[in-house]
């Protein structure tokens, strides 16, 4: 079961995409086109418009994706962004309650919506002819949503339920804001999506509409629509719907802070009676597609899977297989976000194997690479691996529509998305060793240890790995 | 490819995405030379093949008394070297072609999923050939995944919703291996060796309780091709443990502590299985209760009402032996007790008065117009045509589907709730900290 809003989604836009099928039959895919029928427009009051077809069945995926996020919120408002996002399911004046989840169920739909730092995001899933409907009922609630005290006070203890079970009966998602306090230095990266518990807990439904009022806009919006549809379908359905709401402040600017590159490295650790297997990441601060020199987030997206995102990844080989001091390693590089991002190294340790000693073969490895570089065959290998994803992500519409939209939401062009094969097939060897002397060897980090309360910090025993790709939280 | 292939079209299915638009899915049943039967549907859109396999009867209820997890570590041992590859050998081999394989297991049966660009839907087939041919489990192998087993399982042990579906689990079912933890135990997964790997491969895997399903850019004479290449040399028969069948234990309420702010509670009783009359009635009442609409009962009284829970469901799952009706949900220390209580009075409230005839009117529009979505890609298309070959339901089954779901009418609801909840309360495990 999936309902719900769900909240808190970050996708790699760039985990997804690929290169070329290496033995038998080399097949060139590095200038493959990503859903080259893609097409983009604007309406006049500014909302962007991505339209994907796929017409295999007569299914359409239709996503609004706002230009805000958590990293948006006012000061001492953590967790509007989110609150509001669940907010958004309870009516408005023409379509009060839940009508328009109702009519969603009526018509065999599915819906959700999700919320990062940097984008909140709401879908439906439905059979073609429905689609007028959704938007229709998606356009509404972009300006017109209407709440009360009694619908929201009880959704305010929802999302603190949601809390309690994503973040606060997992020490691992606790070392985790630990970590991004420590990591995102003055930059609200560093404070949680779905809000500190006592910020959450004092947020009303005013501070949810003054959010709305000023964020929830067609010019502030990218609609993206993936399925058996047609552009100049979707352009007259666009303008009727959508259209008709009046928008001239164009986009948000979103001026923030920015993140703060310390020399000194930093060390947060938790020890919790609840973990039963230690474990340590060490995290830096890189650039994001968005904020990266050309080519550049592109090397980290290919180091990462070379370093860390299989398991004959050199982090994997050294550490599991060969020393035998991890059970599990690996990195993964949030590739999609509006500021600088993280680069994340995390393993969980094999027998009395020490915290510090996988801390320090990280760094190791990660120095091999910056003074000696990587073989042809491994970036070739990293290559194909990269781009089999895009073409694999291209069966799934909703797959297409994400990564459409999340990387239009962080400030990609959907031309950037097309021809990321080509860009990430350009990458060579000496980009890679680049990316991982300046951006990690060269770096301060910032090291998370997850403990067992009653172990001292220096002995060590295992504990829960990040996830990894694509972040979420 | 000089095979003389039998090709048979068995059906022409239409999936109705109500009314006006309908797209046709052509499922064909491809029979290799060598008599190897799978379900195909061939469309060039994209440039990949999805695969998708079972050996039916060979998951977790198979493993023997003290080898708990044995079909969870054969699953995630498959793919670990074949033939002359080692493990190194044999996944670099994947990630070279662009192949995508992997194994995974539930209670009743083994899965493969391999999934190919259309340029290397030969390579991928080999590799899955050997992986199912000519398994290694090599000690290097077994070793390094037992502990990363060992860590997942140690994770569990404080995490109250693993805590609960345990409990429940052991206390719905004693002495029965639906009981046992489908993953194992740290003791027990320590005590799995090559034997029991290479015994339960022995066992399970063979070609009388294999089903397949293929979707995407390949045609039907080069998949017969390959059906016998790939799946040939497979024993011919598989020799499964007699599971017995059985019924989950009602009425008892069970609880453990785990230090956490939240606590998590499963409940679950008898459901039926999918030969009965009554499944579809019942598969109906289960979405208005709480089957993942926003609309539903529990979503309605636990969350929207009370605000009591992020999450709240409940299913109705035929097991291959035995069928159960179940759900969770998770809430602060101190409302447990009012959130079983809000639970089970949306049962007895079905039981005794049931939906309304609006109710069951969109419970029908959803569950028949969401059918279609489940055949949007070429992987979920191959997800349902490899359940429809594990439950039997025949080629007419998507065809069929939304007519028997448009005949429930709310006298069938009623009677399935009345079978479902009429009998006594649900099992329900409860794991947190004691409030106050």
């Amino acid at each position: 079961m999936t309902p719900i809003t769900n909240s808190l989604a970050a996708i790699g836009v760039a985990t997804l995409m690929m290169t070329l099928p290496a033995t038998a039959k080399p097949v060139d895919l590095s200038d493959l086109t990503i859903a080259p029928d893609a097409t983009t427009f604007s309406l006049d009051n500014g909302l962007q418009v991505v339209v994907i077809p796929d017409r295999r069945a007569p299914i359409v995926t239709h996503m609004v994706w706002y230009r805000i996020g958590a990293a948006d919120e006012p000061p001492g408002k953590s967790g509007i962004a989110h609150y509001l996002e669940h907010l958004m399911f309870k009516g408005t004046s023409e379509n009060p309650g839940s009508t328009f989840s109702d009519t969603v169920a009526r018509v065999g739909g599915r819906e959700n919506a999700f919320t990062s730092n940097d984008y909140t995001g709401y879908y439906q899933q439905v059979s073609k002819q429905n689609l007028p409907q959704m938007m229709a009922l998606e356009a509404d609630r972009m300006r017109n949503l209407r709440l009360t005290h009694e619908v929201s006070a009880p959704e305010l203890k929802v999302v603190l339920e949601e809390r309690r079970a994503r973040i606060e009966t997992r020490p691992s998602a606790e070392l985790g804001e630990a970590v991004d306090a420590a990591l995102f230095i003055n930059h609200p990266y560093s404070d949680p999506i779905i809000g500190w518990p006592n910020e959450v807990a004092s947020l009303t439904f005013e501070d949810a509409l003054n959010f709305y009022r000023s964020h929830y806009r067609p010019g502030n919006a990218v609609l993206v629509i993936a399925g058996d549809v047609d552009v100049d379908e979707i352009r007259t359905l666009a303008e009727e719907t959508y259209g008709k709401i009046a928008d001239d402040k164009g986009r948000v600017t979103r001026v923030r802070p920015q993140a703060q590159k310390l020399r000194a490295d930093r060390l947060v650790e938790l020890a919790d009676p609840r973990v039963t297997q230690s474990s340590t990441q060490l995290a830096w601060l890189v650039p994001s597609y968005t904020t990266a020199e050309p080519g550049t987030a592109e090397a980290l997206d290919v180091l990462a899977e070379i370093l860390g995102g299989n398991n004959t990844s050199r982090l994997y080989t050294a550490l599991v297989r060969d020393e035998k001091i991890a059970t599990s390693a690996g990195a993964w590089y949030q590739s999609s976000a509006i500021d600088d991002t993280r680069f994340v190294f995390y393993a969980i340790p094999r027998g009395d194997t020490s915290l510090e000693a996988l801390e320090d073969r990280a760094r190791e490895i990660i120095a091999d690479i910056a003074d000696n570089g990587v073989s042809d065959e491994e970036l070739q290998r990293a290559k194909t691996s990269l781009l089999a994803s895009a073409i694999f992500a291209q069966d799934n519409q909703a797959s297409l529509a994400r990564i459409f939209g999340a990387a239009l939401a962080t400030g990609s062009t959907v031309e950037e998305v097309q021809t990321w094969p080509t860009a990430i097939s350009a990458i060579t060897a000496d980009d890679v060793r680049a990316a991982a002397k300046t951006w990690l060897d060269d770096q301060a980090t910032v090291t998370g240890r997850l403990l067992e309360a009653d172990a001292p910090a220096t002995a060590a025993i295992t504990a829960p790995a990040p996830a990894p790709s694509t972040a979420i939280r | 490819m000089y095979h003389l292939v039998k090709r048979a079209i068995v059906a022409t299915l239409f999936i109705s995405a109500s009314v006006g638009s309908a797209s046709a899915i052509d499922i064909q049943e491809v029979t290799s030379p060598g008599g190897i039967t799978a379900w195909l549907v061939s469309d060039d859109t994209v440039p990949v093949v999805a695969v998708d396999i079972a050996f039916k009867g060979a998951g977790s209820s198979q493993d023997p008394e003290g080898k708990a997890g044995r079909a969870n570590l054969l699953a995630s041992t498959i793919d670990e070297g074949a033939g002359d590859m080692d493990s190194v050998a044999f996944q670099t081999a994947l990630q070279d072609n662009a192949v995508r394989l992997s194994f995974d297991s539930s209670r009743d049966h083994l899965y493969g999923d391999l999934t190919t660009l259309s340029s290397s839907v030969e390579q991928g087939f080999n590799l899955l050939r050997l992986a199912l041919t000519e398994p290694r489990f090599d000690d290097e192998a077994l070793t390094r995944i037992r502990a990363q087993i060992t860590v997942g399982l140690r994770r569990e042990q404080n995490d109250p919703d693993n805590v609960v579906a345990r409990l429940w689990s052991r206390t719905a079912f004693p002495d029965h291996p639906y009981g046992v933890p489908a993953n194992g135990t740290v003791e027990s997964v320590a005590n799995l060796g090559h034997d029991d790997m290479v015994d339960a491969f022995k066992h399970g895997i063979a070609r009388d309780n294999l089903v397949i399903a293929v979707v995407g850019d390949i045609d039907a004479d080069t998949l017969a091709a390959l059906l016998d290449s790939t799946f040939g040399d497979l024993p011919e028969h598989a020799d499964l443990a007699d599971v017995a069948e059985v019924e989950p234990a009602m009425g008892l309420t069970v609880s453990d502590t785990v230090d956490t702010p939240q606590t998590a509670i499963r409940f679950g009783g008898p459901g039926l299985p999918r030969s009965d009359p009554d499944f579809i009635p019942a598969y109906v009442m289960n979405h208005i209760i709480g089957g993942g609409a926003f609309s539903s009962w529990l979503f309605q009284e636990v969350r929207e009402k009370r605000g009591l829970a992020y999450t709240v469901y409940s299913y109705l799952a035929p097991y291959a032996h035995t069928a159960v009706f179940g759900g969770g949900t998770a809430t602060r220390n101190d409302q447990a007790q009012e959130a079983v209580k809000v639970i089970l009075d949306q049962f007895e409230r079905m039981a005794t008065e049931g939906p309304t005839e609006e109710e069951l009117a969109d419970a029908k529009a959803y569950l028949t117009g969401s059918y279609a979505l489940r055949f949007g890609s070429s992987s979920s298309i191959a997800r349902q045509l490899l359940f429809i070959q594990i439950e039997d339901l025949g080629m007419d089954y998507i065809d069929k589907r939304n007519d028997l779901v448009e005949a429930v009418t709310l006298e069938d609801v009623r009677r399935a709730a009345r079978r479902i909840f009429g009998e006594g309360r649900p099992t329900v495990a409860v794991v947190g900290a004691p409030a106050g």
